[in-house]
């Protein structure tokens, strides 16, 4: 169990400080896969480095099972080496003077209690069998291969059968294809091995496919944290909507609700039935968020009376899919339609949303909007 | 995330050693150090001669006596203008011939131009001492086997050539220095794009106007750089003003220093003002210099684009510019070794002639390796340059880690403090460090101990520049991934960062046993009965007139920093190691 409470960690630089990390906090549950997820700036590896001891943070609490290992309140810092965990880096860090063998025992023998030769040999053996890599431990570190160095990187964190694994980007330095295989292969080890593992990484796709739960970051703070369905399909905020996938934003205001828990929002451009926050109210300004595949487009009158009408922009033929602007008045929709769609540029037709997959999102305050 | 928190929170206390953390102990203590060995000698310095001695447990008095004397000195005014002329001559003359060689063999395709790799050596071979030493027995008036060949072919009846002039002096420094001023041009010429340069060519300029007005401007920052470097080094130069000069009547600042020391009594006060003002010339330059540098960088003569060596055909002329270095190469390297070579198998001084070889013979080696102070001397001079080598190398590790990785506040502060014995003549060190050691309870003037520090102090410099040079290619994630394989810090440092270094500490560590080798400036005042070292053995054989010994002698250290040399350029060239 992980448990990090309002986090801070700023960086002073020359023109100024940066506030890296701003009052984060999440738990990580015993055997869960957690992803802190993000662009580049948004500090989730901050909050990785935190948790690992590699970065002293300047405000906040975190525990790692049960064990406080950085309080600014009890003046408490336990350096990385006292903390029990495991961590793979974005360059692997494999060290280049040593062999296969070699990295994946240091851990071993560089702590305080020293297991013997031969449960060194059992626990290595075991840890690069673990990763696919039994055969190759008297090999030189430096004469693997990228995914091979990934494994070995993945060993040696899991070597000490530490109580959490830190992930740091690790796969965005495979190609492509290497990266897919790999990233089944990380999700079936851990759900294997029952490890907790705290994952950074900015591509939603490995987030998605990866994880039990997904933190989303922006600017230092947490905008969501949920399942990876419920961040895919219930954004909380208009970043996470924005970030996750490709969303139309339909601004409008909350009418009142109709059956099956869903509600009636009025927009400028027709009304549309979604799944509204739990304290929505009617009056309350929202934006409406669809996502491409949950567009239906009809040209006749099949869709019903609330279907709105449209012309077709640009169509983009892509074999799985078709890619389908779509002109509502002076809004732009985007549509991902089955590719037997074979309608044309200034074709009129009429459009219609699934509803129970669209939501509306409350607008922040202008503010934080403009910011 | 539901209520599976365990009833209790334990609360780690941290031990003393983890709040006391060795990432601020050893940077406190290393930092003491440094500044012990770099920061006391020169506030030892400026307080002697800005105040009277202290007597009989009175304290000195402020005064500005010393300055006073070392300006109105009768001396005073001929010690400048020779210093200055010394070293502008020093500079013109270097740069003169190393930028024509650096053209030579990095633009075009003259003949021979790969036997420039050696020359590069030369100033690390070389002793300074010996280099102007075999200059003297080509060059001396009465000695001189140029001036015998020279007389002899041309008829002569006066020696064309005295090295005992200030021309003599110029020649001799300048040769010396002629290798760097060549590795930083050909740097410069090689990171040039040369389209630049066929662009000139295409515009109908010759080659000459296209060297002046595109090659050689575009370099100006680096000819800047390198002028103000060799005009520095003609300041701070000591060999050639104590060995050519003294004799001859040109006094400098460096020899001054030097006469004012070993006068009897010892005109401390005097010494100190000079090298304070050698010293602020000093600092002023390396300032100077690291302006310029960083000018440089600027000045975006180097593009990103990939470019092929290109080099000019100079047809018919390329051989002219052959024997250049094919003559560079004589008076570097074959004239001063001949004359050494023949000098030590010789029972007495003569000229090259066939009733001379017959009296060929290796009893001067076998007679100065039997001198008990010869046997005394190695033991120092390798002892010494080993132990200041490797505690140079340990030392600047880690401070280099400290400087680049740790976040320690004030960290800048310890690099300036590494770096501050660049600003030290060798000379000025040693007069500094009399004055620290004859008035701290320390005694060790005289021994080989203050050697020892006068060494790790003067080379601190220069370790650091390896070490953090190599510490800046290794990532920093190597590092932290063995701390949060549990590893502490020291062990982080035995096991990881320490053998990643290790090529680079290795090429660093034999670099600063060579120039420690080398070491006469600091050395000549500093060293005392029991105390040899062979630089000063030698310069000591030189003025009790022993030249076959020397040569002898001088010839085997040559030998031994040759190996030394070889196997730093092989470590330099498989790690790329810079230096």
């Amino acid at each position: 169990m992980v448990k990090v409470q309002d986090l801070v960690k700023v960086y002073r630089t020359g023109r100024g400080s940066v506030v890296a990390c701003d009052r984060v906090s999440f738990e990580v549950e015993d055997g869960r896969f957690f992803t802190l997820l993000g662009p580049s700036g948004s500090g989730k590896t901050t909050t990785l480095r935190c948790v690992a001891g590699l970065e002293r943070p300047d405000g906040g609490q975190i525990e790692l099972a049960g064990t406080v290992v950085s309080s600014d309140q009890h003046g408490i810092f336990i350096p990385p080496n006292r903390r029990d965990i495991g961590m793979v880096f974005q360059s692997y860090a494999i060290w280049p003077h040593m062999t296969v063998f070699d990295n994946v025992a240091f851990p071993l023998r560089a702590g305080g209690h020293r297991p013997s030769s031969g449960e060194v040999m059992r626990r290595v053996s075991q840890a690069l069998s673990t990763v696919r890599l039994e055969g190759l431990q008297d090999r030189p570190a430096t004469k693997l291969s990228g995914g091979q160095q990934q494994r070995l990187a993945l060993a040696r964190a899991l070597v000490r059968e530490p109580t959490l694994l830190l992930l740091d980007e690790p796969l965005s330095n495979l190609d492509a294809k290497l990266r897919e295989q790999m990233r089944l292969e990380l999700r079936q080890l851990q759900r294997t091995l029952r490890i907790t593992t705290l994952y950074v990484t900015h591509d939603q796709i490995e987030a998605l496919a990866m994880s039990n739960v997904v933190a989303v970051m922006h600017e230092g703070r947490i905008m969501q944290i949920g399942t990876p369905r419920e961040i895919y399909e219930r954004p909380a905020n208009r970043f996470v909507a924005e970030f996750i996938g490709s969303m139309n934003l339909i601004p409008g205001k909350i009418a009142g609700s109709v059956e099956g828990g869903l509600w009636r929002v009025e927009t400028p451009y027709g009304s549309i039935a979604c799944v509204v926050p739990p304290d929505g109210r009617p009056a309350t300004d929202v934006l409406v968020s669809v996502r491409p595949e949950d567009i239906v487009v009809v040209d006749d009158d099949s869709a019903g009376k609330d279907a709105w009408d449209a012309s077709i922009g640009q169509v983009v033929f892509l074999g799985e899919s078709v890619d389908c602007r779509l002109a509502v008045g002076d809004l732009e929709l985007r549509a991902r339609l089955h590719p037997s769609f074979v309608k044309r540029r200034g074709d009129r037709v009429r459009l219609s949303f699934r509803a129970d997959r669209c939501v509306a999102i409350r607008l922040e305050p202008p503010d934080t909007e403009t910011a | 995330m539901n209520g599976t928190a365990p009833a209790t929170v334990r609360v780690l206390r941290p031990s003393l050693r983890a709040r006391l953390p060795v990432q601020l102990l050893l940077p406190a203590g290393i930092a003491a150090i440094v500044a012990y060995l770099t920061l006391l000698p020169l506030i030892f310095l400026l307080y002697g001669t800005f105040f009277t001695p202290t007597v009989g447990g009175q304290a000195g008095t402020f005064t500005l006596q010393n300055y006073l004397r070392a300006y109105t000195d009768r001396s005073a005014l001929p010690i400048m203008a020779n210093s200055f002329v010394f070293a502008v001559g020093t500079m013109v003359v270097s740069l003169v011939i190393g930028t024509m060689l650096a053209w030579i063999t990095e633009r075009t395709n003259t003949p021979l131009r790969g036997l420039f790799f050696a020359v590069s050596l030369v100033p690390l071979i070389i002793p300074g001492i010996l280099f102007t030493l075999s200059w003297i027995f080509l060059l001396s008036p009465r000695i001189g086997l140029l001036n015998l060949w020279i007389m002899r072919l041309l008829g002569l009846s006066a020696p064309p050539f005295d090295i005992y002039s200030i021309g003599g002096m110029i020649w001799v420094e300048a040769l010396h220095w002629s290798p760097i001023a060549y590795l930083m041009m050909s740097a410069a010429f090689r990171s040039m794009d040369p389209s630049l340069e066929e662009a000139a060519l295409m515009s109908g300029s010759g080659l000459a106007g296209t060297f002046y007005h595109v090659t050689l401007k575009l370099n100006v920052p680096t000819l800047l750089g390198a002028s103000l470097l060799l005009f520095l080094r003609g300041l701070e130069t000591f060999e050639v003003p104590a060995i050519i000069g003294l004799p001859a009547g040109i006094h400098v600042f460096t020899s001054r220093i030097y006469l004012a020391i070993k006068s009897y009594p010892s005109d401390f006060g005097l010494a100190g003002s000079y090298s304070t003002i050698l010293l602020v010339m000093t600092l002023t330059g390396i300032f100077l210099y690291g302006r310029i540098t960083r000018e440089a960088s600027r000045f975006a003569t180097i593009t990103g684009k990939g470019f092929r060596p290109h080099v000019i055909d100079l047809g018919i002329w390329k051989y002219t510019m052959a024997t250049l270095i094919v003559g560079y190469l004589a008076v570097m390297v074959v004239l001063p070794m001949f004359v050494l070579v023949w000098n030590s198998v010789l029972p007495f001084y003569q000229r090259p002639s066939v009733q001379a070889l017959s009296m060929l013979t290796i009893d001067n080696y076998t007679f100065v390796l039997k001198l008990p102070k010869t046997t005394r001397a190695v033991i120092n001079s390798v002892g010494l340059s080993m132990g200041s080598a490797t505690i140079v190398m340990v030392m600047t590790s880690v401070i280099a880690w400290i400087t680049v990785r740790s976040r320690v506040p004030g960290r800048w502060l310890l690099d300036n403090l590494t770096s501050l014995p660049l600003i030290f003549p060798g000379i000025v060190m040693g007069v500094a460090l009399i004055w620290v050691y004859l008035t701290l309870p320390i005694p060790i003037y005289g021994t080989i101990w203050i050697l020892l520090v006068a060494y790790v102090t003067r080379y601190l410099p220069y370790g650091m520049r390896t070490s953090s040079a190599a510490l800046l290619q290794v990532h920093r994630e190597l590092e932290e991934a063995a701390e949060t394989s549990g590893a502490s810090w020291g062990r982080t440092f035995r096991s990881i960062i320490l053998p990643l270094l290790q090529p680079a500490l290795l090429a660093g560590w034999i670099y600063v046993v060579i120039v420690s080798i080398r070491e006469l400036s600091s050395s000549i005042l500093l060293w005392g009965p029991g105390a040899e070292v062979l630089s000063v053995y030698i310069f000591d054989l030189w003025q009790t007139g022993h030249p076959q010994e020397l040569s002898a002698l001088g010839l085997m250290l040559v030998g031994f920093l040759l190996v030394l040399a070889m196997v730093l350029r092989a470590l330099s060239q498989r790690y790329g190691v810079q230096h």
